[in-house]
């Protein structure tokens, strides 16, 4: 028989104003197994928990069942209590007469006679509560950060600095991002190459971050701790141990295709480094667009090659690598704009998007920084900015905002004042946001000082006329129609999660939202961790931010993942399923259900008259094992259960309320 | 005689998915969303957990009506035990009348852990079917 002490607590008056607590005692000391029957005013204080302490010596208490708030609330600072008394910390057991009793029950009466079934339940269960301990697993203590753009640099950078290894996984041949395309930074217009290309040769440098650039993640299995991750190293065609990147080949190379770092404003060549700063500065060969690989002959890379670096013959290597923790930041898209055909984008060579303007702006940018209409290389004086391109729009586009367009418009403003003397900048807004620190100043700085002026109005179509371009509008605080006659159009384009986005969280076992942002664990107070322990989020992946955001998020990642290797080992959960070999079936029913893939078979040699014979069971990895239970439901035979959850201790919880 | 089921307080046995719909009820409770006092909950870890079998034995026990609340499907904190959850009741649904109990006495829902407010709507909306209902007798007869 069960020696079970039952504590109920008054929470103050939150209880006991409408639970009869000495009723509830009086039941609970006539409950069978219960031995001790006490009340407390505060049970969480430090007395409160004192009391528990004694009673479980005094009484030689094996089980200990506490009335009080929600499990969710203090069901680990109770378990430390009842592991400091010597008792495993899953004798425990808590019935919720606060949260689920006592502030939604109004009637005493009622109240009362809930808090005393509750009790009982609990005390039921606790009875058949079974000593649980957590596994012990090893940790790898190498982390893997998806992405090469500032979240997956800082975050890199920082687990770097605690002492533990990190790997860099880069899909383009160089790291940088999206940071390394633009020209200067709200609200302080620092330009984005002078801080950011520091960190880069920071990491580069860096002798405990293993730099994979142009390399892909292509399978993840394992489990926080343990994960093994296959990274496809894309054939580069250039060897980087020989490779001094003088750039001879990239001179000499007759192949040319539109720059997706100039976003396409530019040329560049099959192959080529992304951008003069680019890290490791190593060019790589575009096969898709080598003269080589697309007609057969060519080589004249190899010809020039001082160092003898190329090599037609490289293929994709796949490596295979162990990691405990993994850190997701691999950015965004700008969202495409196929569906705003009234903008003439695409129609019009004027007519830009917002990060082909950033170009313009930028020194190694294709106009050498000086903002040139595409269409005559002419300056122009007038430009009209248009926000909200594919954002805030549920018709057509997305239904969130991007956050940064806003502030980077401002900056467009701002510097297009400072590039061009004389011009004039028109902005069309829906709202103008500008959360964060020293924002609004900067927003205010655009329209006071550099003369913006500000449209309440969205853009309805917009018409090349002549050497120029129409906007029509209507201005919503006056009424009026707006029309517009401007030298260039600059589309504040949305962001969008990466196209493959998707792809990834199911290689990662991760979840994403409508819009295939990654999710997080919790919206607020787990905002860098997913629900897959041991992968984290960091940057534009997880939603629109601004860099500082993004820095934020990857150093808090940073810390998680550090945290993680800051230990010897890691504990597991120990509710986790369990099998009963004898009585498995060995048909795995449960492995089909098991969203973690911790049910595998395995073959155990049973004696059958004489002889050994082997049988298929399934067995349980309690490391990867969440503790779900929903292998136990599809098992006919009922062999395998979850601990703390069993199907015995459950039923005893509906026995106790039905009595 | 028609049957007057007045004076008559069901008891209705929840389960509760641990993430979603139990977090429901704490919030329920934190916003003081008064609700019926007929309705028990348990807490099990995902709505995957519940086996037919415990839902069965309650209707044995006595109870008047069964609610299983787990997380919205897709929302599931296990990626797709709700998806299991939803499958198997559907089934067992359709065979509440076989067992001669009326399939309005077990109910499945979503709700939330942010739905405090659908969760009270929830237990006031089951239990008034349930009262309606008057007690289940089929089974607890066959005890």
């Amino acid at each position: 028989m069960k020696r079970i002490g039952v504590f109920i607590c008054w929470c103050g008056s939150n209880i006991a104003a409408t639970v009869d607590i000495d009723r509830v005692i009086a039941a609970a000391q006539k409950m069978s197994g219960v031995v001790y029957a006490d009340q407390n005013k505060y049970t969480c204080s430090e007395i409160g928990q004192a009391m528990i302490k004694d009673a479980i010596k005094e009484y030689r208490l094996d089980r200990v069942v506490i009335g009080s708030c929600s499990p969710r609330m203090h069901e680990n600072t109770f378990r430390k209590t009842v592991e400091s008394a010597g008792l495993n910390p899953y004798y425990l057991e808590i019935a919720n007469i606060r949260e689920q009793c006592s502030w939604v029950h109004k009637d005493k009466e009622a109240g009362t006679a809930k808090a005393i079934s509750l009790i009982r339940t609990a005390v039921a269960k606790a009875a058949m509560n079974e000593a649980l301990f957590a596994a012990e697993m090893p940790i790898t203590r190498r982390a893997l950060v998806i992405g090469g753009g500032i979240a997956g640099i800082q975050a890199a950078l920082d687990i770097a600095d605690t002492g533990f290894e990190v790997d860099l996984v880069e899909r383009e041949p160089s790291i940088g991002g999206r940071m390394a395309q633009l020209d200067k930074t709200f609200p302080t217009l620092d330009c984005s190459a002078c801080i950011l290309t520091p960190k880069m040769v920071d990491v580069a440098q860096h002798e405990k971050i293993k730099l994979i650039t142009y390399a892909e993640v292509d399978k993840v299995e394992g489990y926080l701790g343990n994960f093994t991750v296959t990274i496809r190293s894309k054939a580069r065609s250039v060897d980087l141990q020989k490779c001094i990147g003088c750039g001879e080949c990239i001179a000499k190379c007759p192949s040319k295709v539109a720059s997706e770092f100039e976003e396409g404003l530019v040329q560049r060549r099959a192959i080529y480094t992304p951008f003069p700063q680019a890290v490791p500065n190593k060019p790589a060969i575009d096969r898709a667009h080598c003269r080589f690989f697309t007609a057969g002959k060519c080589k004249v890379c190899q010809k020039v090659c001082p160092a003898d670096a190329i090599d037609y013959e490289m293929a994709d290597r796949l490596l295979t690598n162990q990691y405990g923790a993994i850190v997701v930041a691999t950015g965004f898209d700008t969202h495409k704009l196929n569906n705003y055909g009234e903008y003439a984008y695409g129609k019009h060579p004027d007519v830009l998007t917002s990060l082909e303007f950033e170009r313009l702006l930028n020194a190694s940018g294709p106009t050498g920084g000086k903002i040139l209409r595409p269409s005559d290389g002419k300056e122009p004086k007038t430009v009209a900015f248009i926000q909200c391109v594919g954002s805030r729009d549920k018709a057509k586009g997305n239904p969130y905002c991007a956050k940064i367009c806003c502030m980077y418009t401002a900056k467009h403003a701002i510097l297009l004042s400072e590039k061009v003397p004389g011009s004039k900048a028109f902005v069309f807004y829906i709202d103008v946001r500008t959360a964060g620190k020293d924002y609004e100043e900067f927003y205010t700085r655009a329209y006071e000082e550099c003369g913006a002026s500000y449209i309440k109005g969205n853009v309805s179509k917009v018409f090349p006329d002549g050497d120029k371009l129409l906007v029509r509008s209507v201005d919503v605080l006056s009424g009026a129609l707006v029309e517009l006659s401007v030298d260039m159009v600059v589309l504040a384009a949305s962001v969008d999660a990466r196209a493959d986005a998707k792809e990834l969280a199911q290689k990662l076992a991760v979840t994403v939202n409508a819009h295939k942002f990654f999710t997080e664990a919790h919206p607020k107070l787990r905002p860098v961790d997913t629900q897959t322990a041991g992968i984290f989020l960091a940057g534009m992946c997880q939603g629109p931010k601004d860099i500082p955001e993004t820095v934020a998020q990857a150093s808090a990642a940073a810390v998680k993942v550090a945290a993680i290797f800051s230990k010897q080992s890691l504990l597991g959960n120990p509710t986790v399923a369990e099998v009963e070999p004898k009585l498995c079936s060995g048909d795995l029913s449960c492995m089909a259900v098991c969203p973690y893939g911790a049910i595998s078979e395995q073959v155990v040699e049973e004696r059958r008259g004489r002889e050994m014979v082997p049988r298929k069971i399934a067995q349980v990895n309690a490391a990867l094992c969440q503790g779900c239970g929903a292998c136990t439901v599809a098992c006919r035979p009922g062999a395998i259960n979850l601990k703390g959850f069993t199907n015995q201790q459950i039923l005893a919880e509906v026995d106790a309320i039905c009595l | 005689m028609p049957v007057t089921n007045e004076g008559f307080e069901p008891l209705i046995v929840a389960f509760c998915c641990n993430w979603c719909s139990y977090a429901g009820a704490d919030l329920a409770g934190v916003s003081r969303m008064s609700y019926s006092s007929n309705v028990r909950i348990i807490r099990v870890p995902c709505s995957s957990r519940v086996n037919p079998s415990f839902i069965i034995r309650a209707f044995q026990r006595g109870a008047d009506g069964v609610l299983v609340a787990g997380c919205h499907p897709g929302d599931c904190h296990y990626h797709s035990g709700n998806f299991f959850t939803r499958r198997r009741l559907t089934v067992l649904k359709q065979m509440m009348e076989y067992l001669g109990i009326e399939p309005e006495r077990f109910q499945v829902r979503w709700i939330s852990g942010s739905e405090g407010a659908k969760f009270a709507m929830v237990m006031n909306s089951v239990a008034e079917e349930i009262k309606r209902l008057g007690p289940n007798r089929k089974l607890r007869d066959v005890r």
